[in-house]
């Protein structure tokens, strides 16, 4: 069954706290959840008070300027800081979304932190995706076709075939959609998650791809593809503005296509 | 312990090719269960079902015995279809998953056929 009780050690607790500076005149509280599995403590959520007008607009700049001026333990992922990389997604004011991208404006009161729900946590707000990154590379996500490229260039696409991959290619596989799918949440080991199945369909929709009938003969099981239902919390999530459950869709509407 | 690797957990069994077909009958049911259920609806409100008398007359239509008959089917069909998915989802016990699928599919196969039978039987009961 779902486990409804926690498993021991896990219930989250109050942490520290961090004053701001006494001359602060503009501050705001960011609640964090902060975790160490070394430790064998329970997570707790740390609570910063900071100075926004010494720090810029986005909750990534705050969670910098934490680790930089407050507390180096903090731990989490970024790398690009403009919304392409995808290293900085998490829970933040209860929706997964990029820190990158979120304006501390956008949030009233204090600010809540998470890592991405349901995840093993390595440390802090840094999950552990080897099992979302196993399954996109069970999909084979690269361009698979027997017919040789044209010797003298690259695959052409008309500029309508180009366009059917619109929506799909800006995916940066943060995996903000998969780890707020319940269905997600319940199957994780056998249903494969909105990401993936987006990427799946990224390459279903690519007209230079020859192998759509395999590509749909691996999708088609009542847990891989068909434990979507269209609960709609992916693309309600999605910090790139894509929808992964429109994708989902299209795969079962090819598949019920074949059908006699 | 296990040391398999992710990808090698993830592939699995491999895929099951099929799942389309629970898929789409349950979406056919439900467009289904729609005209049968207003139909059903109407009759209730109309006064049909009033007493024993009043059923007979009004199922002993051809229209109206099979639009019953047809009813039961799809409701059933559905609600198995239904319930599949939600245990499938949260038992996650295989033997508690087995039993409980093959425990629904009982339970509905047994009432839909009572039910079918009792039609049966008040259509020709006045015959």
């Amino acid at each position: 069954m779902v486990e409804f009780n926690l498993p021991a050690n896990s219930v989250v607790k109050e942490g520290k706290s961090f004053s701001a500076p006494a001359d602060a005149k503009n501050t705001r509280s960011f609640k964090i959840y902060r975790f160490d599995p070394d430790s064998g403590d329970n997570p707790r959520t740390d609570t910063y008070d900071i100075d926004l007008d010494k720090c810029g607009p986005m909750v990534l700049d705050a969670l910098i300027k934490i680790k930089n001026e407050i507390d180096a333990t903090l731990t989490f992922r970024r790398s690009c800081r403009e919304g392409i990389c995808g290293s900085c997604a998490m829970n933040i004011d209860g929706r997964n979304t990029l820190a990158c991208l979120k304006p501390i404006d956008d949030i009233k009161g204090e600010v809540k932190i998470y890592p991405l729900p349901h995840m093993p946590v390595v440390k802090d707000l840094v999950p552990d995706l080897s099992q979302p990154y196993a399954q996109l590379a069970s999909i084979e996500p690269w361009l698979k076709a027997d017919s040789p490229a044209p010797p003298d260039g690259e695959r052409l696409q008309s500029r309508e075939e180009r366009a059917q991959l619109d929506g799909l290619w800006e995916c940066i596989l943060c995996f903000s959609c998969s780890t707020a799918c319940p269905s997600y949440w319940w199957n994780s080991d056998r249903y494969l998650g909105p990401a993936v199945l987006l990427q799946a369909y990224r390459w279903l929709a690519d007209s230079r791809d020859e192998y759509t009938g395999e590509r749909l003969d691996a999708l088609e099981d009542p847990f891989r593809l068909y434990r979507c239902h269209t609960i709609m919390n992916c693309t309600n999530t999605c910090p790139k503005g894509l929808n992964p459950a429109l994708a989902i869709t299209e795969i079962k509407k090819m598949i019920a296509e074949r059908r006699a | 312990m296990k040391m398999q690797s992710d990808l090698g957990r993830v592939r699995g069994l491999g895929s099951a090719k099929s799942g389309s077909s629970h898929w789409w009958t349950q979406r056919v049911t439900a467009m289904a269960n729609l005209p049968l259920g207003i139909w059903f609806i109407i009759s209730i409100l109309a006064g049909h079902t009033a007493d024993y008398d009043a059923v007979q007359a009004w199922l002993s239509s051809y229209f109206h015995s099979t639009m019953m008959i047809l009813l039961i089917i799809s409701v059933a069909v559905h609600f198995t279809h239904g319930l599949q998915v939600v245990i499938e989802d949260y038992v996650h016990n295989r033997k508690a998953e087995v039993i409980s699928l093959m425990l629904i599919k009982a339970v509905a196969a047994f009432l839909s056929v009572a039910a079918v039978v009792s039609v049966l039987r008040i259509v020709f009961a006045g015959a």
